[in-house]
């Protein structure tokens, strides 16, 4: 371990050179520090808990159209970010092992790779959002009912190509778009636009969830960056690496969001195999 | 007084973090295999529940709940009733009342 300063404090005691006047120990200090950051967590708990409410609440009034919303997210691509994530969050916490043991210049190349990671799941995520853009998911002026209708009456036409084909005939009818909607229901027109309603809900939460959730990450990175310019500088060292666990702690805290969002919002529908 | 003595939070073995990543990763591969099974409605208590023990081991090992003080340890387990009133109180008045919408 290396040489522990020390200075003389006004009381005309030796503190070490890290720890607050305010503290009795370093111990105390860093319980105090962690304390205190899960005291924050709580509060961003309950923060995106009220997006994950009314998800909640949505998901159990209108579940069959969430299952069929949630089909037009790319699970590939999702998957590919949660694996990314996670990554970050192992080398996050090898930057905090390293300043535990002292290995300064460690501590800040694995907080540059958390960044370097973080910053490749919010380049996943914006070609995702762009294209979920481009295929009219985005709620508002542009989400489109009518595209939203040409995917429902795809699905309509393979279904009844699978009856036709478990009933053994060869041929199926592949309908006009008008009679698939008259054949279902006399009054599919109000309930189609319930329907694209209630997707529309499903997106609406979605880019909601997963835009705060990369507002987080955004702040993470100059948080982080800060840590690793103080790392790289010698700040930390085993009796005092608080700054660098709390940093830590919130991007895990970021990871364990993303680990609930990734099954809610992408794998709903997965098994109807679309 | 010379406070030498310094924070008894002893990092954690390199392969302890390496095994939790693994098992993320594993989770992670049964959460989607789950995903394309149709287990009707006990799809999302399921994936729920995998994404359960990975945010606890995340918690216990990536954020040292292991060695996390009991203070501490009431704040992170009082986050968890505060949602649970949250999401339980307000889905159990969903499901009782029948609204119609």
């Amino acid at each position: 371990m290396s040489a522990i300063k020390e200075t003389v404090q006004d009381h005309g005691q030796h503190h070490h050179k890290d720890l607050a006047h305010h503290f009795d120990t370093l111990e105390q200090q860093h319980d105090a520090n962690t304390l205190g950051m899960w005291a924050f967590l709580l509060t961003e708990v309950l923060f995106f808990g009220g997006l994950f409410a009314a998800y909640t609440i949505y998901r159990y009034k209108y579940s069959a159209m969430f299952e069929e919303a949630s089909n037009h997210l790319d699970i590939k691509l999702g998957a590919t970010n949660t694996v990314i994530l996670i990554l970050s969050s192992l080398t996050m916490a090898l930057a905090v092992r390293c300043s535990q043991t002292g290995n300064s210049l460690w501590t800040g190349r694995w907080l540059l790779i958390t960044i370097a990671f973080g910053l490749m799941f919010l380049g996943v995520k914006y070609f995702e959002w762009k294209h979920d853009y481009h295929i009219h998911l985005m709620p508002g002026k542009d989400w489109s009912g009518k595209d939203w209708w040409h995917w429902q009456y795809a699905k309509k036409a393979k279904d009844m190509e699978k009856e036709a084909h478990s009933k053994g005939s060869a041929e199926h009818s592949f309908p006009d778009r008008k009679d698939v909607l008259a054949d279902n229901d006399p009054s599919l027109g109000v309930r189609g636009i319930q329907e694209s309603q209630q997707a529309r809900l499903f997106f609406l939460l979605y880019f909601c969830m997963t835009s705060l959730h990369a507002l987080h990450m955004l702040v993470g990175f100059v948080l982080i960056g800060i840590i690793a310019y103080f790392a790289y500088q010698g700040a930390y060292s085993p009796d005092y690496y608080s700054p660098v666990e709390n940093i830590g702690l919130y991007w895990h805290f970021v990871d364990i969001v993303w680990i609930f969002l990734f099954p809610l919002l992408y794998l709903l529908g997965a098994h109807m195999g679309h | 007084m010379a406070t030498t003595e310094h924070s008894t939070h002893q990092p954690a073995a390199l392969s302890l973090y390496l095994l939790t990543f693994g098992m993320l990763m594993f989770l992670t591969l049964l959460t989607i295999f789950a995903g394309f099974q149709n287990f009707g409605m006990w799809s999302t208590p399921i994936a729920l529940g995998i994404a359960a023990v990975k945010a606890a081991l995340v918690v216990v090992i990536f954020m040292h709940g292991y060695s996390s003080s009991p203070l501490t340890w009431i704040i992170i387990l009082a986050s968890m009733f505060f949602l649970t009133i949250m999401l339980g109180l307000m889905l159990s008045d969903y499901m009782s009342r029948g609204w119609a919408m």
